[in-house]
């Protein structure tokens, strides 16, 4: 066989393979955003208490640390994930009720925000297929560190702390999206599902601290 | 203190215990980024910024 061939013949498999990783990535993305926005839907409705939602958090975390791993390389990985956004869905329930007493622009806003910072990210590492696999040392620190903030917060309840942690998080998920996305790209992540999971855990975090942003500087109150 | 927030307390206790090993598996492992990198990282995070400043005016 002419090695030239067998050359282009591989390179032209593995961008198929890599092009399919994208669109059945983004397929189920979109698929899981909306599911999860019904179950937001519910939460509101049902007026969903603090702890309820709580235990929606833990319960979504719970499955993804411990079930997805198990299941991503199998059929039962799309009702997994599919059962994670949901809980995630359902867990933002009192938050989207309490800005949408405070003023509906807000999460209109962030929700168009997240939108267009997500495609954005997306489209700038698809198209550059620029390698932000660097970055994984520095986003997992700053995980660490917003992590470490948010708890001490809790005890401390300073109104600057949980700002500046909103304002690093939005940062530290804007480089997760661009990891993540560069990942899919360049071959560091091949199962779908997984890949989902990452983006949507990007998205709804993003989503969240970007509301408490617009509600700290919101006018109306 | 109610018991949500000692809910929400031990649950990032959790992630906090769950997510250190990894992180220092990351740390350890990963590729290291040249200067240039890292600026085109800092420009993106700067557009991002005045996205959201953007954002802040708009509500």
């Amino acid at each position: 066989m002419n090695p030239n061939y067998s050359v282009a013949t591989h390179s032209s498999s593995s961008t198929l393979a890599t092009n399919k990783l994208i669109r059945n990535t983004y397929t189920l993305l979109s698929m899981t955003l909306l599911f999860s926005a019904g179950t937001a839907a519910v939460g509101v409705m049902m007026n969903l208490s603090q702890g309820m939602a709580l235990g929606a958090t833990i319960a979504a975390i719970a499955m993804l640390w411990f079930v997805l791993p198990r299941t991503a390389n199998s059929a039962m990985g799309i009702p997994v994930i599919f059962g994670i956004t949901g809980l995630l869905g359902l867990g933002l329930g009192p938050v989207l009720n309490y800005y949408l007493a405070v003023n509906p622009s807000i999460v209109m806003t962030a929700l168009g925000g997240t939108g267009a910072i997500f495609l954005g990210l997306s489209a700038y590492a698809l198209t550059t297929r620029k390698d932000f696999s660097f970055m994984a040392g520095f986003l997992m620190v700053g995980l660490i560190v917003v992590i470490g903030a948010s708890l001490l917060n809790i005890f401390l309840s300073i109104p600057a702390l949980s700002l500046a942690v909103s304002a690093a998080v939005i940062m530290i998920m804007s480089g997760f999206i661009l990891f993540q996305t560069s990942s899919m790209v360049n071959g560091g992540e091949t199962n779908y599902i997984m890949a989902t999971a990452s983006l949507f855990l990007s998205i709804i975090n993003m989503f969240q601290a970007l509301l408490h942003i617009l509600g700290a500087f919101n006018n109306n109150d | 203190m109610d018991w949500v927030q000692i809910g929400s307390a031990i649950f990032l206790g959790a992630m906090l215990i769950f997510i250190f090993p990894r992180m220092r598996h990351a740390v350890k492992n990963a590729p290291k980024g040249s200067n240039k990198d890292w600026l085109n990282y800092l420009m993106i995070m700067v557009v991002v910024g005045l996205f959201i400043m953007l954002l802040i005016q708009m509500v």
